[in-house]
C-alpha cells in the first residue's frame, strides 16, 4: 500500500472517524448498537449536574433500592458496589460517587428480562456517598450509602 | 489490545446470574507512570450483554470503574444452555468480547 495513503488512513481511523462515529451515536459494541455515551453526564463535576444530564427529575428517595458496599473501603481503587432495585419495571440504574472529581461513574439500562440488579467495582477518591438512581416506569428513585475511603483510588 | 475476559453464567432461582471479569487498565488520565508522565485516559465506555441474541444490558461507564472491571448482572427466565455474550468498547475504539452458555444451578 502507498505509504502516504497508509498514514492518512491511520490518522483518519484513529481520530476523525471514531469521534464522528461517537458523536453521531453510531458506536457499536459487539453486534448491537450501544446507546450514545453520555458525555455531559460523565463530565459533570457535581452531582446535581450529573443528575440533570441523566434527565432525572422528581426523584423520590426509596427503601426499595439496596446499595451493598463496604462501610469502610480499604482500597479506594476497587470499591465493590452492588445495587439491587426491588422497584417493579426497573429500566435503569445509575451509580454516582458524590465526591469523585466526576461523580457519575456508570449507568446500566436493562431490557428483555434483565433484572434491576448490578454489581461492579468503582474507584472512589475519598469518603463519599454512593448514590444509586433508578428509573422505573419512567419515574426516578434514589438511595444513598456512605462509604468511608481510607486510601483514595482515583489516581496520582 | 484486548486482554482475556472471564465469564460465568449460572442459574440461581429464576434467573441466570452472570459474572464477568474484563482485563482493561481503566486509566483515569490522572495517574503518572515510572517516568513521571501522565498515562492517558483509556477506559471502557460501553458494555453490551445479550441473551440468545437479544440485548439485556446496555451499560455506559466512566473512567471511575475499577481496573480490570468486574460486572455482575442477572437475566430472568434464562435457561441452561442459553447463550450469553458480553462485549465492550473503549474510548480508543478497542473492543473485547466473550460468550458463554448458562450452566444449571
Amino acid at each position: 500500500m502507498n505509504h502516504l495513503r497508509r498514514t492518512l488512513l491511520k490518522l483518519a481511523g484513529a481520530a476523525g472517524t471514531l469521534s464522528l462515529a461517537l458523536g453521531a451515536g453510531l458506536l457499536k459494541s459487539g453486534s448491537a448498537l450501544a446507546a450514545v455515551w453520555n458525555k455531559a453526564g460523565f463530565e459533570a463535576k457535581a452531582t446535581p449536574d450529573a443528575l440533570k444530564a441523566l434527565g432525572v427529575s422528581g426523584a423520590q428517595s426509596s427503601k426499595d433500592i439496596v446499595i451493598t458496599a463496604p462501610d469502610i473501603a480499604e482500597n479506594g481503587a476497587q470499591v465493590p458496589v452492588t445495587v439491587t432495585s426491588r422497584i417493579a419495571n426497573t429500566q435503569s440504574i445509575s451509580i454516582i460517587a458524590d465526591k469523585n472529581p466526576f461523580p457519575l461513574t456508570s449507568t446500566f439500562e436493562f431490557s428483555n428480562g434483565a433484572e434491576g440488579y448490578v454489581s461492579t467495582k468503582l474507584k472512589m477518591g475519598q469518603t463519599s456517598s454512593v448514590i444509586a438512581v433508578v428509573r422505573a416506569d419512567g419515574k426516578y428513585y434514589t438511595a444513598s450509602k456512605e462509604v468511608k475511603v481510607t486510601i483514595g483510588g482515583c489516581g496520582g | 489490545m484486548a486482554e482475556p475476559m472471564k465469564i460465568r453464567a449460572r442459574i440461581e432461582g429464576d434467573a441466570a446470574d452472570v459474572k464477568v471479569l474484563m482485563g482493561h487498565p481503566m486509566e483515569t488520565g490522572q495517574r503518572k507512570n515510572e517516568k513521571g508522565e501522565l498515562v492517558p485516559l483509556h477506559f471502557i465506555q460501553s458494555v453490551i450483554a445479550t441473551h440468545n441474541g437479544k440485548t439485556v444490558l446496555d451499560a455506559q461507564w466512566s473512567q471511575a470503574v475499577a481496573r480490570n472491571p468486574f460486572l455482575g448482572f442477572r437475566v430472568k427466565g434464562a435457561k441452561p444452555g442459553d447463550k450469553i455474550t458480553v462485549s465492550w468498547t473503549d474510548n480508543t475504539g478497542d473492543k473485547g468480547s466473550v460468550e458463554t452458555t448458562v450452566a444449571a444451578s
